[in-house]
């Protein structure tokens, strides 16, 4: 395979394919190296997408029909004790009519390889079952394309996007970016549990087509730094819960008793009765955030998407910055090629366009939630308990007056924490996310 | 549910050759007291036998190492 090409391309995912369509569009010869034996074989089925993002790049994305699992018209956020929790939700028919896929589910198996496909319609080259096991270099340091595991297995390019994911080997041998560490890095488990197309519209409440997403938060993680989440397939349900890496190896819960028990909770349970086991995928979110991120671009390469450390843990976006920050990066090597300077300097459109678009805005904004998340431990396990306490006292009726009620629960918040300390986790959540 | 079953849900192209290895067992044994890989992995890989780890191949997931324990060490 010792073939030249304007671009290669590492890994086929939504940052490497976005990338791949905007360069083709341009009639730059590109070829996209994928590990797995076809694009999204490696990855975490069940995701939300955006509509804007996803137009971005295939304007005519529905009549292409994309394998769009359900529509989103209502996010529910919970915040549980281990007994019970706190729901609140939003719908609106807005998201059935004007705003339709606003945002919506895939399951990445199947959309991943719906998208490469679009890529090679367009005449970019999609090879998979092949591993980029090292970068080739001049004698100056510039990428000047990489080494597969095949035989003869070098493609030489002008320019190396690197979209490989954050659990890359690659990384870690060649280091372009460096190893994260184990707190900037979530750990979660995913399984599929299969419903009838009918109950889950009963179960969730909602018109056919439609769906649900629900973020979570509380005791389900055990105390440590992490969320679980619910979404709506079309005949699945996706359940998934993560955590902090380094609370992960200190508290020694293991991730899959972790999603058992999760399984299990009173909320959980009756959502997924009857259903059966379908998937169980692992996979790694890059959560060290704006600190974290390595150089995005340097002499002869590039890196976008969850590689680039590109991930908003809040708002659950990771495939649109990966789109994003793929399609700026095609914009920016177009831009390169044509001047005919592939260095760091020709490619620096990328880091310009990166900070002046939402992906460097929004990293910023964010870049102490994490840290936010990770030192106050009590939003996982006290404050959810004292949280469901005071419900279940106002709510149970036993001929104890209103006021009475009040003042026991207050006592109870009293002698397990402080209104300062309330007050001041507000403040300091409120800072981390302002 | 039981890992073992969990893993069973999931479609198994096992390579010939295992992608994780122990280079250094003696590393595991002595010098990482806590050995996070037997809690952290999520196909439950890594087994404490009784003077080293092993390695349970065909019980990993097809896709990609979690190379992350010696980190902890």
């Amino acid at each position: 395979m010792k073939e030249s090409f304007d671009v290669a391309i590492v890994g086929a995912g939504p940052a490497g394919i976005s990338a791949a369509c905007i360069l083709a569009d341009s009639g730059v010869k590109a070829i996209v190296l994928e590990r797995g034996e076809y694009p999204g074989a490696k990855n975490m089925s069940g995701g939300v997408l955006y509509g804007h993002n996803l137009a971005q790049i295939l304007p005519d994305y529905t009549e292409r029909n994309c394998p769009i699992e359900r529509n989103i018209v209502e996010s529910r956020i919970w915040y549980l004790s281990k007994e019970g929790g706190y729901s609140i939700g939003y719908r609106d028919n807005i998201f059935t009519t004007d705003r339709k896929y606003n945002a919506f589910t895939v399951g990445r198996a199947k959309f991943d390889r719906w998208f490469a496909e679009q890529a090679s319609k367009k005449g970019a080259l999609i090879v998979p079952s092949t591993t980029v096991v090292d970068l080739l270099r001049d004698d100056k340091g510039s990428v000047i394309g990489v080494v597969t595991s095949r035989e003869d297995g070098e493609v030489r390019a002008k320019v190396t996007l690197l979209a490989n994911g954050i659990n890359s080997p690659l990384a870690a041998s060649t280091s372009y970016r460096a190893e994260p560490k184990p707190e900037e890095v979530a750990l979660a488990v995913k399984e599929a549990v299969e419903l009838p197309t009918e109950l889950i519209e009963q179960r969730f409440g909602v018109s056919s087509g439609d769906g649900v997403t629900i973020e979570i938060l509380g005791e389900i993680t055990g105390g440590m730094d992490g969320v679980a989440v619910i979404y709506t397939n079309r005949d699945t349900l996706s359940l998934s819960i993560g955590a902090n890496l380094a609370d992960l190896a200190a508290s020694k819960l293991k991730p899959y008793e972790l999603i058992e028990s999760f399984k299990q909770h009173p909320m959980v349970a009756p959502l997924i009765a009857e259903g059966q086991p379908r998937e169980y995928i692992a996979h790694w979110l890059p959560e060290g955030g704006y600190d974290a991120m390595p150089n995005l671009y340097g002499d002869g390469y590039l890196i976008a998407g969850d590689s680039a450390m590109l991930f908003n843990a809040l708002h659950r976006e990771g495939n649109n910055l990966a789109m994003a920050s793929g399609k700026m990066a095609a914009e920016a090597i177009i831009e390169a090629l044509n001047k005919g300077d592939c260095s760091r300097n020709g490619l620096a459109g990328y880091g310009e366009r990166l900070a002046e678009s939402f992906v460097i805005k929004d990293m910023k904004k964010y870049r102490n939630f994490g840290r936010f998340r990770y030192q106050h431990k009590e939003i996982y396990n006290q404050l959810p308990r004292l949280a469901s306490f005071a419900a279940r006292e106002m709510l149970t009726v036993n001929g104890i007056g209103k006021k009475q009620k009040q003042k026991l629960i207050m006592q109870e918040i009293r002698s397990k924490t402080s209104l300062f300390k309330l007050i001041r986790l507000l403040w300091r959540g409120w800072r981390s996310v302002k | 549910m039981k890992i073992e079953d969990k893993l069973f849900l999931d479609r198994f192209k096992v390579d010939e050759e295992s992608h994780l290895k122990i280079i250094d067992s003696q590393k595991c044994m002595k010098d990482c007291p806590e050995q996070p890989c037997l809690y952290l992995c999520p196909a439950n890989v890594y087994r404490l036998e009784q003077d080293h780890i092993s390695v349970n191949y065909e019980g990993r997931f097809p896709r990609g190492g979690y190379g992350i324990s010696h980190k902890f060490g």
